[in-house]
């Protein structure tokens, strides 16, 4: 055996790897319960990824019969309702996860110098991953697939000059139709994931790289031990293995229990006008988008159109989800961890987070013209959060940070 | 760790919105019940399924209500089909459009889409109404197309209306209740055990494999409370040395 593992090392770097992302990774020793949602993160992809090639071998992308081949997994597939849920569950699963964890780095600091670029990979990890659930929501051919679509899609028709052509673009047709359809699938099953896993890989190498941050943003690297290795470091493997599997068994009770007893959750999860196949002809009633994208989508209602063009909500819009690649330039504490930063930045993000599931919520109702005044003040509560965040960390108070971690 | 969980269950959960403001009576649905869902498939073959289909839904799958092959060739089948067939049905699309003004929909998951207690109510909601070309409207899908296709067993209903005054304190009136002028074969009870029975029936059409994966259900989360505590244990034993 160890012959064999020399031969292979001798070649490729198996044992060095090991090594450097697991058994000698040094991780701080006082990760808590946020830090379980990045491990979460790339369990719930492989689920995706596992279930979506097991959907793919019996669904039809084809305008006439992919509804039907829904229902024919649903039924007649072994099984099939049980892959069909674990990936319509993953779906938004994935972005419960992903927000917490972005919600982990907000609250830690865990953008700051020196890890700028690990946020800034994750920021278009959540991009793609966006993306990716946008095309795949159109799969199933239901009445919410085909006008989520169209909404969304005619948003781009709103840019200015060239909005027209480059909505028919992306469609491949005048309306949503069949080829959409198509090339929204290959984009779903290949394009986006291929990114996605590398995207993953550099967010991940880069972290390894500079080592994770930690709920005090103490840097452990900064004192190191006699045998070369931080003091406050524990190894990935053994400790954070089997800490991560009591995250996952935990986690796994939660999707399990949605899966089996309520893939519907309510209608969020799966909405029940999808369940009425596509029809070009007859709108529905309230269009709304699934959950994840609510936050937005209410900004984008919020903003009233200017010259009878949309385009002003659709920019803004757009610039609610790219100014979080600002975020490690914005924030200018010399304090990383919310522990030790003062109350303005508390408050601030307070609001934020008050104001990011405000709209969330607003984005599932209809568009009243109360609800509409109330997402237009969440949405510059939203918007105060980045852009006065110079301002409010560079007048907070702060308390000292310790040398070393302080929980275990 | 009990943060992590309550807080991935916080996810709201909503009932499906009933439109039209009409209050929904609650469905007696029931799963377990075998001889319901019998009847109601049933009632289903023969009243729905001239007109509408329920073209992802095999006649074989009602062995799962307990249903024999036979019984299902037997009782439910026509001549010329086959228990692994789905529910399809002769008529035309384009020439259901032109006698009703819109296609009867297929029915394999309507009670996924619409609810089981808005499907109970609807079907028992028809009244007579002159003015619309079949002679029938309907409590809570007004100018519906489909006639009253079960008026030999419920007998004819009319509404009786009240008088109201909406937001602006206009008077207009509404239908407050409907009342039986011409009985049928069956009693208003009756009636409603038989629709409780189909809406019962089309309930587990919509998803034939929910009790199954209940079943499934239990024995997982069953696995992975045991699955918890030797995860941590694991995790304490390991961690004894970190200080």
């Amino acid at each position: 055996m160890q012959k064999l593992l020399n031969w292979v090392d001798e070649r490729f770097p198996l044992t060095a790897s090991y090594k450097a992302h697991l058994s000698e990774y040094y991780a701080p020793k006082n990760f808590n319960f946020w830090y379980f949602f990045g491990s979460l993160a790339l369990l719930v992809l492989v689920i995706q990824i596992v279930s979506g090639i097991f959907l793919t071998m019996h669904y039809k992308p084809d305008a006439d019969l992919a509804f039907a081949s829904v229902e024919y997994i649903m039924r007649d597939v072994e099984y099939g309702w049980l892959i069909r849920y674990i990936h319509s569950t993953g779906a938004s699963m994935f972005f419960v996860v992903v927000y917490l964890h972005m919600f982990r780095g907000l609250i830690y600091g865990s953008y700051r110098q020196p890890r700028e670029l690990i946020w800034i990979f994750g920021v278009i990890i959540y991009l793609v991953l966006m993306g990716e659930a946008f095309m795949g929501y159109l799969l199933p051919w239901g009445q919410m697939s085909y006008w989520g679509a169209q909404v969304i899609i005619n948003l781009f028709a709103a840019v200015p000059f060239i909005g027209e052509d480059l909505s028919i673009w992306i469609r491949g047709d005048y309306v949503i139709g069949d080829a959409t359809l198509n090339r929204f699938f290959a984009f779903h099953v290949i394009a986006l994931p291929l990114v996605l896993l590398g995207l993953v890989a550099a967010h991940l190498v880069a972290l390894h790289e500079v080592g994770s941050n930690n709920p005090d943003g103490v840097e452990i690297k900064k004192l190191k031990g006699e045998d070369g290795h931080p003091l406050d470091g524990i190894p990935f493997h053994p400790y954070y293995t089997v800490k991560d599997i009591l995250g996952v068994v935990v986690f796994l009770m939660v999707f399990a229990a949605i899966v089996f007893f309520a893939p519907e959750m309510g209608g969020y999860f799966l909405e029940y006008n999808n369940f009425v196949p596509a029809d070009s002809l007859k709108t529905p009633e309230h269009i709304a988008p699934v959950w994840y994208f609510t936050p937005y989508y209410a900004i984008l209602r919020a903003v009233p159109p200017i010259l009878g063009s949309q385009f002003p909500g659709v920019a803004l819009m757009g610039v609610a989800v790219l100014i979080f690649f600002a975020l490690p330039w914005l924030d200018k504490s010399p304090v990383k961890s919310v522990r030790y930063r003062g109350p303005k930045f508390k408050i601030a993000l307070t609001l934020f987070v008050i104001s990011f599931i405000g709209l969330g919520v607003l984005g599932i109702l209809p568009a009243t013209e109360l609800y509409t005044w109330i997402a237009r003040v969440l949405s510059v509560v939203y918007f105060a959060f980045f852009l006065l965040m110079p301002w409010y960390t560079r007048n907070d108070t702060y308390k000292p940070v310790p040398e070393r971690v302080t929980d275990k | 760790m009990k943060k992590l969980f309550f807080l991935l269950l916080a996810v709201p959960g909503m009932a499906i919105a009933a439109g039209a403001g009409v209050p929904l009576d609650r469905a007696p649905i029931n799963p377990h019940n075998q001889e319901s869902l019998q009847r109601g498939a049933s009632v289903f073959v023969n009243y729905c399924l001239s007109c509408h289909s329920a073209s992802y839904m095999r006649y074989s799958r009602m062995e799962d209500i307990g249903l024999t092959e036979a019984q299902i060739k037997d009782n439910l089948l026509f001549a010329t089909e086959k228990p692994g067939e789905t529910m399809t049905i002769a008529m035309r699309a384009d020439e259901a459009k032109v006698w009703f003004g819109a296609t009867p929909p297929d029915l394999s998951v309507i009670t996924r889409s619409r609810g089981s207690d808005w499907l109970y109510t609807y079907l028992r909601g028809f009244y007579r109404d002159d003015t619309r070309p079949l002679g029938w409207n309907n409590r809570v899908f007004d100018k519906v197309g489909m006639p009253h296709v079960m008026q030999d067993l419920q007998g004819h209903m009319v509404p009786v209306m009240r008088a109201e005054t909406d937001a602006e304190g206009r008077p207009h009136e509404v239908i407050d209740r409907l009342e039986l002028v011409k009985p049928g074969k069956l009693t208003l009870a009756e009636y409603d055990a038989l629709v409780g029975d189909l809406v019962n029936y089309m309930t587990w059409m919509g998803e034939p494999a929910k009790t199954q994966r209940m079943n499934i259900g239990l024995a997982v989360l069953l696995f992975l409370g045991v699955f918890y505590v030797i995860a941590f244990y694991l995790k304490k034993e390991f961690w004894k040395d970190v200080h």
